[in-house]
């Protein structure tokens, strides 16, 4: 065997480092030592981002085409690395809490594996690798939505949680292996893309498709996958929720993307278009008429993230480096959009345990800025020019639109007037913040440093990213370079 | 040419507006008008060396055998729309631009200077200078555009700083009003210009000045013979251009903005609405000359609107109180003048006239000597105003004795104004008028007549100003002249009023670069001279001093006086169709519309959405076996849709 494949493997690999390094220093240093972890675990991923990203990758395929590094599935993997940067700076404070004492190490630890696992399902070109990939990301997660445990409805959101993610993993599982059958006993999507393009369309392939479109579908929390969504995210720690709103699903659409275009482009009109029509446009209508009514602030952002999550997953449609690239680009805004907004929540749920939509009236006396930093992580999720968020919705609905087919633009046509619809609670956050009458409830406080810095940064994404910054070209020469006849329309 | 030049005759007024604008509120006003200033005087210093180059260096680039060209110093693309709609930024050079170029920055500068002692004691000093150089790029840059989009862009820029300086006083609600005023009629105006542009851009396919000027008869073809409503295309162009120039130019009837503009600090009022952007709409006509020369119809129609305007703006001036409601109208019966100079004009030879491009040469050398005049007068107005801080005459009379430098100077702007030998505006108003004669008699008379208005009213003015009746306020608050930053520009402007007039302007400036030599036209100069002084010696019988004449004049009819004195109810009729017509009808039954419909569609979709909201919130039960169960049934679904798609 040669062991030079490892090589390609970089990005794995640093992360299993910072997760020993982390380990060793948790298990093995005293109290002093265990003050430093959250930095330097922050410190150590931002230095992963950078590594991941001048290093070269170094070889297309290894083991077999199991496992492939490229540009895009590194661009991709510095995206997550970065928002993983900004959630540990913003859990910082809550790690450093009495409550979690002895057990900081271990919220970290499980962190960095369940980063791991989506590694490993973005490279992953073999559906067992994949499998791995997942599990490892999503088991991990349920450790952590239990972490306070002292905290009834952190043991109900697990719960929740563990039973759903099992059920989807047995009907993905269930799919695959029709999946497996179809090909005649291959895995690797390269096969499969072979077996699909030359066979005849069967009820199996349907069936199929239909569960394991069902079972990503869990993990990018698409309707109506996604009823576990709001009471997991309500109950898990604010910091777990950041986490689960923002990385598990851009890991899980970048791979929602590679095996629906790569492994089943060829049948996208026969098998899976509507499908995936009928799910994109109940995902992004249902999640904004829940996020209408929410009062809860951790309930209202899952509702939100679902909706976005469709968004997301139009890119898909797109089915060309074109899509892929405004996908990524989403992803990216998303993060900082996403991570800024809670932020704010979890800031002030640390500070003063409210949570509730109504707490937040009148922030801006007492807490301006952080009712500044809220407003443009809203304005961007509505997509509000000139913040990023615009931009990433403009670009995904011209990248749709781009191939030119009347269906998709009604499906762009669905989601601009749910971009309406979803403006009307974005603002509703804003509203209370800026214009209600009432007495704040919060009073004035000071954020920690940590908190301050990746608020900062996530303000600084959602105010630059769009205007003025070559992120998009990045991201777009990325995926040129890995599939260089991008463009071409996969689907037909 | 080196390009540095002109760069920098750009450059530095607009790198003065942001350093001033931006840093101005931490300077001292020493140092901000000292800046100003200097900047400002750089910039006049660099366009008289570009100037003087154009017309006295020879260069093959600018004279061939006599022959003055337009020389495109640089013409960058800045905004592609099309393969050939193509916007760009660039500086050209030819006679009108570099005569523009030492116009503008003249009298900016001596403004700048003035501005120094005159507004001493106002709070913002800083600010307005920034919007002085603000106004002062765009000025240039309309002047130098090598392109008509260019040039509508700076002309737009323009209409911001009068905007922001005549509104610059915000607290008083007049001023406030009068900067709206004057952005919004003007921009009307340019609405007009603005489709112009597209029409002509659109079927000549380019906006370039030269491409468009030294082939009109390729504009005049590229149209097809396109007609609409009666008259072509190209008509429709070049009468929609000129529409932004009547409304930056005050033409009637969209002239009502420029007396109100008054409202502005006097210094604002002598550069951008006496010397510089209101002459924008001649200087408009005269760039795109030739190809309006092809448009007779177009032509008659600036004649004709510039005739009314000139005869109505004169009548007017003379039923006015305030001194710069005189001046005001006083310009705006000159800038007709000079558009119905261009408008009699022509581009070919023409039976019996020994040179068809009189009219223009003439306007653009009246354009030149009533700048200085006319930002003399204005200056001048603007120490009376500072000296008894009033702007009405009724509270002057008699000053002569305590306002020496302010009197003389005054004194020869009247007379330049008047059309007095050997004053600057006897050669240019005897050069329009000999052109308008020579193509027919009744524009040349009809001018006449205005030109003996203009003296008329003039030299009432200046008497009821000088002389009359020496006013009793003076016991008790002295005036005098005004310090020396202001009596300086007064004196300079003075004299370049009295030598203006003999230089050879025919050499410089004639629209197709050859040179004609200027001489006197003996019977018309002979005319206008004596209509002039008829009406002098009418003005000095009925106000030098204090007498019950003018009271009898005004009581023989006074339904005329009240209605010139109210100029003619214009704004009267203004407010009606506004208020009445547009606000009352048309808007009203809008609105009501937009109420009773638009909003209650958006109201009843919001409603749907909340029932749509409300009905499936049941879907989320906190039932964990129920989410699996729709979680089973969503898969199936998928396979079904697809099953009954293929199906």
């Amino acid at each position: 065997m040669d062991y030079s494949q490892f090589g390609a493997m970089l990005p794995e690999l640093i992360v299993l480092g910072i997760f020993l390094l982390v380990f060793l220093v948790d298990t093995f240093s005293g109290a002093a030592g265990k003050k430093i972890l959250t930095p330097m675990t922050a410190v150590l991923t931002l230095l992963a981002t950078v590594a991941i990203w001048i290093v070269p990758s170094c070889g297309e395929a290894v083991f077999g085409g199991m496992y492939v590094s490229d540009t895009a599935t590194r661009a991709m993997k510095c995206i997550l690395s970065v928002g993983f940067f900004l959630v540990v700076l913003q859990a910082h404070e809550w790690v450093e809490s009495e409550v979690m004492a002895v057990r900081k190490g271990e919220f970290l630890e499980l962190l960095l594996v369940t980063l791991f696992g989506m590694y490993l399902m973005i490279s992953a070109r073999h559906f067992l690798l994949f499998i791995i990939g997942l599990e490892s990301a999503s088991l991990p997660l349920a450790a952590l939505v239990a972490f306070n445990k002292h905290k009834y409805e952190s043991h109900e959101a697990a719960i929740k949680y563990i039973l759903t993610a099992v059920f989807s993993s047995a009907i993905l599982l269930m799919g695959l292996s029709f999946v497996y059958a179809f090909s005649g006993g291959s895995l690797y999507f390269n096969d499969i893309a072979l077996s699909v393009t030359q066979g005849e369309m069967s009820g199996l392939l349907l069936v199929a498709l239909a569960f394991v479109m069902a079972g990503l579908g869990f993990k990018l929390s698409l309707v109506p996958f996604h009823l576990w969504t709001a009471d997991v995210y309500e109950g898990a720690p604010t910091s777990v929720t950041a986490y689960l709103s923002v990385l598990s699903k851009g890991a899980a659409a970048f791979a929602f993307f590679i095996i629906f275009v790569q492994c089943f482009g060829a049948v996208y009109s026969d098998a899976w278009e509507w499908m995936a029509y009928a799910v994109i446009i109940a995902t992004i209508t249902v999640g904004n008429l829940f996020a209408m009514r929410q009062k809860n602030m951790k309930r209202f952002m899952a509702f939100s993230s679902v909706s976005q999550a469709g968004y997301i997953v139009l890119g898909v449609m797109a089915g060309n480096g074109l899509g892929l690239t405004s996908m990524m680009f989403y992803i990216f805004v998303y993060v900082v959009s996403n991570l800024g907004a809670f932020a704010v929540i979890s800031t002030i749920e640390d500070k003063t345990g409210k949570i509730s939509m109504t707490d937040y009236n009148g922030l801006h006396v007492t807490n301006p800025w952080l009712s500044f930093a809220m407003t443009l992580a809203m304005f961007s999720l509505a997509g509000i020019p000139p913040f990023a968020g615009f931009f990433s919705k403009i670009l995904i609905f011209t990248s749709v639109t781009s191939t030119g087919s009347m269906a998709l633009y009604m499906l762009v046509l669905v989601a601009l007037i749910n971009t309406i619809i979803s403006l009307y609670y974005y603002l509703l956050v804003v509203k209370a913040m800026w214009i209600s009458a009432d007495a704040p409830k919060v009073e004035s406080f000071k954020s920690s440093r940590c908190m301050k810095v990746s608020l900062s940064l996530c303000v600084l994404g959602i105010v630059f990213f769009g205007l003025v910054s070559p992120i998009y070209d990045w991201l777009y020469n990325a995926v040129l370079t890995s599939f260089p006849n991008a463009l071409a329309f996969v689907l037909q | 040419m080196d390009i540095t030049l002109p760069i920098l005759i750009l450059a530095l007024p607009i790198a003065m507006f942001l350093i001033l604008g931006i840093g101005g509120v931490k300077m001292s006003r020493k140092v901000a008008g000292v800046l100003g200033i200097l900047g400002m005087g750089t910039t006049a210093t660099l366009a008289y060396i570009v100037a003087f180059t154009y017309f006295f260096s020879g260069n093959p680039d600018f004279i061939i055998d006599g022959v003055r060209l337009q020389y495109q110093v640089f013409d960058v693309t800045w905004l592609a729309f099309t393969q050939k709609l193509i916007v760009n930024i660039g500086f050209l050079l030819d006679p009108i631009s570099a005569m523009m170029l030492v116009v503008i920055t003249t009298i900016s500068f001596l403004v700048h200077l003035y501005s120094w002692g005159y507004m001493e004691h106002e709070p913002g000093f800083q600010r307005y200078y920034a919007f002085l150089s603000l106004f002062s790029f765009s000025m240039l840059g309309l002047v130098v555009a090598t392109n008509i989009f260019q040039m509508y862009i700076f002309w737009e820029l323009v209409g911001v700083s009068s905007y922001l300086l005549i509104g610059f006083f915000y607290k008083l609600p007049s001023a406030v009003s009068a900067s709206k005023k004057a952005f919004i009629v003007t921009r009307f105006a340019d609405l007009g210009f603005l489709i112009g542009i597209l029409i002509l851009s659109y079927y000549t396919d380019t906006f370039n000045f030269i491409n468009l000027t030294s082939n009109p008869e390729a504009v005049l073809t590229s149209t097809g013979g396109a007609t609409f409503m009666g008259a072509s295309v190209l008509t429709w162009a070049m009468v929609l251009i000129f529409t932004g120039g009547m409304g930056k130019s005050a033409m009637m009837p969209l002239h009502i903005w420029l007396p109100d503009a008054m409202e502005g600090p006097t210094p604002v009022s002598a550069l951008i609405h006496a010397a510089t952007m209101v002459v924008a709409g001649v200087y408009l006509v005269a760039r795109m000359f030739p190809v309006y020369c092809v448009v007779d119809a177009a032509m008659t129609f600036i004649c004709v609107v510039g005739a009314i305007t000139a005869f109505y703006a004169a009548v007017v001036a003379c039923a006015q109180i305030d001194i710069k409601r005189v001046l005001a109208f006083s310009t705006i019966s000159q800038i007709a003048f000079m558009m119905v100079s261009l408008g009699v004009a022509y581009d070919r030879p023409i039976e019996g006239v020994h040179y068809a491009g009189l009219g223009y040469m003439a306007g653009m050398f009246h354009l030149f000597t009533h700048a200085m005049f006319k930002a003399l007068l204005f200056l001048g107005a603007g120490a009376l105003i500072h000296a008894v801080h009033s702007n009405n005459y009724t509270a002057m009379g008699g000053l002569r004795k305590y306002m020496p430098i302010t009197h003389w100077t005054f004194l020869i702007g009247c007379l330049a104004i008047a059309g007095i030998w050997p004053f600057s505006g006897f050669f240019s108003k005897d050069e329009m008028l000999a052109a308008m004669f020579a193509r027919h008699w009744f524009w040349g008379a009809w001018m006449t007549m205005v030109a003996g208005l203009t003296a008329f009213y003039m030299f009432r003015l200046y008497y009821l100003i000088f002389w009359w009746e020496e006013n009793p306020h003076y016991k008790e608050h002295k005036p005098h002249d005004a310090p020396w930053q202001m009596s300086l520009p007064l004196i300079f402007l003075a004299l370049v009023s009295c030598v203006a007039g003999f230089i050879p302007f025919g050499e410089l400036v004639t629209w197709d670069g050859v040179p004609y030599h200027i001489h006197i036209e003996l019977p018309v100069a002979a005319t206008s001279l004596s209509v002039a002084v008829i009406a002098i010696l009418l003005a000095t019988k009925m106000y030098r001093v204090k007498n019950d004449l003018p009271t009898k004049v005004k009581n023989f009819w006074p339904t005329l006086w009240e209605a010139a004195h109210r100029r003619f109810y214009w704004d009267e009729i203004y407010q009606f169709v506004v208020h009445k017509i547009i606000f009352g009808i048309i808007c009203r039954s809008i609105a009501w519309f937009d109420r009773h419909v638009i909003d209650a569609t958006m109201d009843g979709m919001a409603k749907v959405t909340n029932v749509a909201s409300n009905s499936i919130k049941g879907m989320q039960s906190g039932n964990v076996q129920a989410y699996v169960i729709w979680f089973f049934l969503g898969a199936v679904a998928l396979a079904g849709i697809t099953w009954l798609c293929l199906v």
